[in-house]
């Protein structure tokens, strides 16, 4: 780009050469300084189990995925592995690369282990309703693991910790009070790609961080079919939305109208899964409502 | 009800002060001490965090240097920051909050302990209505409440609340201390330039600000809430040539954790010194006076805005004008 300064003494003009600056590279919108978030975690576990609730233990069902591990991983350092139970619970469709993957986390965090085969808990239930679809089957089986990890803390005098990412927090992607339902939850506000992110720098073996998710509730199931979209897509188009962008603009940002109706449509017709149930309000002094106390007074 | 778990307060690592920076000794004569107190009040337990109070005093009287003139707490401290209808419960009114304070020094210090100031942010109840305040109140010898701030700008957006618990405050006031004349700005006051504007104008030569920044934004080596912090009070010390003292809340309320990094500016806009965002700490720092008078005269923004002062509130009147004014009460008749 060229300007003009006005005529020099002898009747040339000046020329300014400008240097066009930009950001050396786009922002990205997942990135995360994974020792940080480490930092932060652990203090959060340590804060809100041991000094909030004066509680030393905690409890993480282990499905040999990533989210489980990395939860697994930090409860080991904030709270120290003899303090950290790992209960596995296969159904009979559980996939043996899980239970595998399973073992490797245990054995890597030092944590105990326990193994609780819940078939005999969920057929002896389900054997009365031989029509419930894969869907009930799997709701089943995630609320029958809630039980188990419920139990287990009130055992050994702990608490169950989350392990629910914010991807299938924000899909609904969840069985309602089931892998939704522990009272602290240290992976809720990070998206799948920046739990992958941190697996990494915490040290989760890799063969667990770089195979597909899955629930692995139907056998052969991943998480991005079921979705109808990848993590690395739906994770920008979601961080977008909740950053107030209108579906055109991120459209028009270069994402395809497809995956972006998509996850809009998903976030929409969950809402209801990220709340409490509906209670009737019938009073000035409704819980939640008018009642208003926070989760830690 | 409040929960009857016990809770360890930690013990408050005290931050080292820094070394003098070249040839700008200070004075110890002259300079007044300030301790900036950051620690995770217990939720909604007064008694706990009075606990916690007194632990401080300890430590710095068990510390090298002379017990502070001033101390700094954090916004909230006495309560915990998020308590949302719980503030009747655990709002005190300035003279109570006074009181308990002179007791606490008593019960840790001594009897004859030596005259110290402080700060403190607390939820305030006066005549049922309830603010988000600082109380600034000498201990010891000549004890008196010397001011009591309450927040202007009441977070309300995202995370936060406040409008819909406790009531605004109207004024910012600046207020003579044994160590010179000081005002008070709560958190987010003092994220409008204006607020320090008037402090500054109206004689204030220090600045504290208790405040209560929960974290977030963690794509970088420290919380972002922390680095925009940081930039806020340094660009606004070095407008107004001011010391700003900054006490930050710590602790994990309900998932959201604050973010201490209490700080020293100096009125160049000089970072001084600053604690972690995460440890309890107590940072000990000294303000000059001579530094004030050296940066209002090198960097004399604060004149500059004086001279232009008459014509930046012309236009701001312009402004407000243009804008819909709170309601009026008519004025009550006259009784005859």
């Amino acid at each position: 780009m060229k300007t003009e300064t006005g005529p020099r003494r002898n009747g040339a003009t000046r020329q300014t050469k400008f240097r066009i600056v930009r950001p050396t590279s786009a922002p990205d919108d997942l990135r995360i300084d994974p020792v940080l978030v480490e930092r932060w975690l652990v203090r959060f576990l340590r804060d809100e189990l041991v000094v909030a609730r004066n509680i030393e233990k905690a409890v993480v069902g282990i499905s040999g995925g990533v989210d489980s591990a990395v939860v697994a991983f930090l409860c080991a350092r904030a709270l120290g592995p003899e303090n950290v139970l790992g209960v596995r619970m296969p159904y009979a469709t559980s996939s043996p690369t899980s239970a595998k993957h399973g073992r490797l986390v245990i054995e890597k965090t030092g944590i105990h282990d326990l193994l609780v085969d819940i078939t005999a808990a969920v057929d002896g239930y389900l054997a009365r309703e031989p029509d419930a679809d894969a869907q009930r089957r799997g709701n089943v089986m995630a609320r029958v693991r809630m039980i188990v990890l419920f139990d287990q803390s009130a055992k050994i005098g702990g608490l169950p910790i989350g392990t629910g990412n914010k991807s299938e927090r924000m899909f609904g992607y969840f069985t309602w009070h089931g892998d939704d339902s522990p009272p602290i939850n240290p992976i809720g506000d990070l998206f799948k790609t920046q739990v992958w992110a941190l697996a990494r720098h915490l040290g989760v073996p890799r063969a667990i961080v770089e195979k597909p998710a899955t629930a692995d509730l139907i056998r052969g199931q991943t998480d991005e079919d079921d979705l109808g979209v990848t993590y690395a897509q739906a994770d920008r188009i979601l961080s977008r939305l909740l950053s107030g962008h209108d579906v055109a603009d991120i459209i028009a940002s270069g994402f395809s109208e497809k995956d972006v109706t998509l996850v809009k449509r998903r976030v929409d017709a969950t809402h209801w899964k990220r709340h409490l149930a509906t209670t009737a309000m019938l009073s000035n002094t409704a819980i939640n409502e008018f009642y208003l106390r926070p989760v830690d007074y | 009800m409040k929960r009857r778990t016990q809770r360890v307060i930690k013990p408050l690592g005290i931050v080292p002060r820094p070394k003098p920076n070249g040839t700008r000794q200070p004075k110890p004569s002259i300079a007044t001490s300030l301790a900036l107190v950051q620690f995770a009040p217990t939720k909604g337990d007064i008694d706990a965090n009075l606990a916690a109070i007194g632990d401080a005093f300890v430590a710095l009287k068990r510390d090298r240097a002379p017990f502070p003139n001033v101390v700094v707490l954090p916004e909230a401290c006495l309560s915990g920051y998020f308590v949302e209808g719980a503030v009747r419960e655990v709002a005190l009114t300035s003279d109570d909050l006074f009181n308990r304070l002179r007791r606490t020094a008593a019960k840790t210090l001594g009897a004859s302990h030596p005259s110290f100031d402080i700060v403190a942010g607390f939820y305030e109840v006066d005549g049922g209505k309830l603010y988000n305040s600082a109380l600034y109140a000498t201990l010891g010898k000549d004890a008196a409440i010397r001011h009591v701030h309450r927040k202007l700008f009441l977070a309300t957006y995202g995370v936060f609340d406040e409008e819909r618990f406790v009531s605004r405050g109207r004024t910012i006031e600046a207020f003579d201390t044994p160590y010179g004349r000081a005002a008070i700005l709560i958190c987010e006051d003092a994220c409008h330039s204006l607020s320090t504007t008037i402090a500054a104008l109206r004689g204030a030569q220090i600045l504290y600000i208790p405040s209560a920044s929960p974290g977030r934004g963690l794509e970088d080596a420290e919380p972002a809430n922390v680095r925009l912090w940081r930039d806020i009070t340094r660009v606004a010390a070095a407008e107004h040539g001011i010391f700003i003292a900054y006490s930050g809340l710590l602790g994990f309320e309900g998932g959201k954790g604050f973010t201490g990094s209490s700080r020293l500016i100096g009125p160049f806009g000089d970072l001084r010194a600053e604690a972690p965002f995460d440890t309890p700490a107590i940072l000990r720092v000294d303000v000059d006076p001579v530094d004030l008078a050296a940066a209002r005269a090198a960097l004399p923004m604060l004149g500059d805005l004086e001279a232009n002062l008459a014509e930046l509130t012309a236009m701001l009147d312009d402004e407000a004008a243009l804008r819909p004014r709170p309601r009026q009460r008519p004025k009550p008749a006259r009784r005859r």
